[in-house]
């Protein structure tokens, strides 16, 4: 595959050399992402007729399959090699990594001119900047504490989309007292992590949330809360129906559309599910975000600059960055993915009700200063961390241990990783 | 006076052209198989993390690899796994073979049926079986709606028995292959020992316990060593079949290692747990190739 894609772009590259001969500093850009089915597809699309309208000549190098994997192991060989793409699809602490590598480029030129301190949000910049530059571009939002709910379904036990985490248990309760399964659920570790961070946002709180899964504060890590939070995951375990393992989170999201099932936690990703069978928002699902004091928890895809030599590359990246955080790409972008934009100023009125309740609750979480990144999704935790989270999650979750015993080795697992 | 005649350059070829010949593929064989063995192992004692690291730290990352649970359960699995599957195997291999032999009617169309599996990629088998021992879409669903209500063939969901639903598929697929390696030696046995044999009255019960299966030992011995090097290196089924799940209940070393050097950023752990590995097949492998280069020179 990687040779492939090598020859194609020595192809390409040639073709582009005997038919342009003339030009001077083209602006160039090699593009290696993971974006190859459906919306996302069509969204690249887009950004590359952007980048060609700008004169620019765009080098697709998509990677497909493993939801990055794949491409991780293209990049780094390409890094070592000493032939890096211009721009790749890297997000979270990957991009710290990179940056303490010495790999990436800086975008500060850029950045100056169009603003960026001003139109994004604080925990955002932090994500993209390493030692105060910016060395990667955002270019969506995805919340990931959202609750997907079937009004039908919690009607027939005359019950609303929950609000604390007291109100989910009676309501679940309820529901499969009524023979419905509460919570539709897939049983793969990412998702079952997924359901542990809203958990912890939940019954410990923005501020635990920050000590234990971003800043891994021990005690924190150890602490009753922890153990609230273990119990109340054995809880939700008891809403789950039996046959929840392996499930892809897709078909979470039909059970919820079918009415088997009432709610799912999922990030919103799960509203293109919604979208592409014709359901419409506060008609037939409704969203809303998990029980927390105002939290947020984002997911944000970016694309990392990497070091690159000669003009026509660094012209390239410069007009690709500035594209990509244009205010017309990301809308075209997040409408096509069905995220929300990273910057905060892109005009709303072609946006469904849950993006725009997702930028509304991002606003006001940035400002009380309740934005905080998902540790499931790679944005506060990255590698082994984040794996030992994922790793004591799901092993809990899909055994009879105690939440003691999880707590206790959650706190011995995240030492071994660090 | 007799001089030698000199020897043509030709000639001087075509005595090392076996070696010429074989050069190249050694020498790749050499870099890459033994080379990058010996850069995992270098890289197994580093501090590699998301990019390879040439600084030393000792064995700090095997310390660490056997202080993850997921390890452990990877290792125990790697035993029930690769015990079950190859004594299995052989077993049911064995029988089917033993069974073929009985001169029965269109025998080579029933061999290729059993013996097809082998041809499948193991993704395929891991789909196939996903979906057969999917509760709520497969074998338990279709018996329930016959009318038995309560039962339950629910292995891949079950924490504790998703581990013997990969042996079950892995079964399915080798247990043909392993048929065809006995049934050739049961046809290689020297007819007229058998002949005797039964001359002397022997049961068909005794000749095949006492002289037919004890003469094809040898096969035996490689049907195992293929069989249990294919269960260390098992990754694909994993994947298909399980996930790996629930939780990380039915995971195996070799996917372990994919997912401490690929997704983890933990490349020094990822090539220590692939040492354990390369020890664990050699363990097997070893004392098989001893005992068989050493009865080749009494022979």
């Amino acid at each position: 595959m990687k040779t492939f894609a090598r020859a194609l772009c020595g192809a390409v590259s040639m073709i582009a050399v005997t038919a342009a001969a003339p030009a001077l500093a083209e602006p160039k850009a090699e593009v290696l992402h993971y974006w190859t089915s459906g919306g996302e597809a069509k969204a690249v699309q887009a950004l590359q007729e952007a980048f060609a309208a700008r004169g620019g000549e765009w080098v697709d190098a998509p990677v497909a399959g493993g939801g990055g994997d794949a491409q991780a192991a293209v990049l780094r060989a390409r890094v070592l090699a000493g032939d890096p793409p211009a721009a790749v699809q890297i997000k979270g602490p990957n991009i710290q990594e990179w940056a303490e590598a010495g790999a990436l480029g800086d975008l500060t030129a850029v950045a100056t001119a169009q603003d960026w301190d001003k139109v994004l949000p604080e925990a955002i910049q932090n994500i993209v900047k390493y030692e105060g530059k910016y060395v990667a571009v955002p270019v969506n939002v995805h919340r990931v504490d959202w609750i997907w709910a079937n009004p039908e379904v919690l009607a027939k036990v005359g019950a609303e989309v929950p609000t604390t985490w007291e109100e989910f248990n009676e309501t679940a309760d309820k529901l499969q007292a009524a023979g419905i399964i509460p919570l539709a659920h897939g049983g793969q570790p990412w998702q079952d992590a997924t359901v542990f961070e809203t958990v912890v946002l939940g019954i410990g709180g923005t501020d635990f949330y920050r000590k234990a899964l971003v800043e891994l504060d021990m005690d924190a890590l150890g602490s009753d809360t922890m153990i609230a939070v273990f119990d109340q995951m054995r809880k939700m375990r008891g809403y789950v129906d039996p046959d929840f393992p392996g499930r892809d989170w897709n078909l979470a999201t039909a059970m919820v559309m079918r009415g088997e099932a009432a709610m799912q936690i999922m990030g919103d990703w799960a509203k293109g599910e919604f979208a592409a069978a014709g359901k419409v928002p506060g008609v037939d699902y409704v969203c809303a975000s998990t029980p927390s004091d105002n939290g947020y928890l984002l997911n944000s895809d970016s694309f990392a600059m990497f070091n690159v030599s000669g003009d026509d590359n660094v012209e390239g990246q410069a007009v690709l960055a500035e594209l990509i955080l244009g205010t017309e790409f990301q809308e075209t972008f997040n409408l096509f993915k069905g995220s929300i934009p990273a910057r905060t100023d892109v005009p709303r009125a072609e946006f469904d009700d849950c993006a725009i309740k997702s930028m509304d609750d991002m606003v006001a979480a940035a400002e009380g200063g309740t934005l905080l990144g998902s540790m499931a999704h790679e944005i506060a935790q990255a590698g082994a961390v984040r794996g030992a989270f994922i790793d004591v999650a799901t092993a809990h979750f899909n055994s009879d241990m105690s939440s003691q015993d999880a707590v206790d080795q959650l706190v011995k697992a995240i030492k071994l990783a660090q | 006076m007799l001089t030698r005649p000199p020897v043509k350059f030709i000639d001087r070829i075509a005595r090392a052209l076996p070696q010429i010949v074989v050069a190249p593929g050694f020498a790749a064989i050499l870099y890459f198989v033994y080379g990058f063995i010996i850069w995992t192992g270098y890289i197994s004692l580093t501090k590699s993390k998301m990019l390879p690291n040439y600084t030393l730290i000792g064995t700090r990352p095997y310390e660490r690899l056997f202080q993850m649970d997921r390890w452990s359960v990877a290792i125990e699995n790697l035993f029930i796994f690769g015990f079950l599957f190859v004594f299995v195997s052989v077993i049911v291999g064995c029988l089917l073979a033993v069974l073929l032999d009985q001169k029965i009617r269109a025998e080579g169309f029933i061999r290729t049926i059993y013996l097809y599996p082998m041809a499948i990629s193991f993704i395929i088998t891991g789909t196939a079986w996903k979906w057969i021992m999917n509760p709520s879409l497969g074998l338990e669903k279709v018996i329930r709606d016959w009318g038995w209500e309560s039962f339950r063939f629910g292995w891949t969901v079950d924490n504790n028995l998703a581990i013997y639903a990969l042996v079950m598929a892995a079964v399915w697929q080798a247990s043909g292959f392993a048929m065809a390696l006995f049934l050739s030696a049961l046809r290689s046995v020297d007819q007229d020992i058998i002949k005797a044999a039964s001359l002397d009255g022997a049961s068909p019960w005794r000749i095949y316990l006492r002289i037919i299966l004890p003469s094809m030992r040898p096969v035996f011995m490689s049907a195992m060593v293929i069989l249990s090097h294919l269960a260390i290196k098992s990754f694909d089924l994993v994947v298909a079949l399980t996930g790996g799940g629930p939780g990380y209940a039915s995971t195996l070393p070799a996917n372990f290692m994919y997912e401490m050097t690929f997704r983890r950023n933990e490349i020094a752990v990822g090539a220590a747990s692939a040492m354990v590995m390369l020890a664990t097949v050699a363990a097997i492998m070893v004392p098989y190739l001893y005992s068989e280069l050493r009865g080749k020179k009494h022979v």
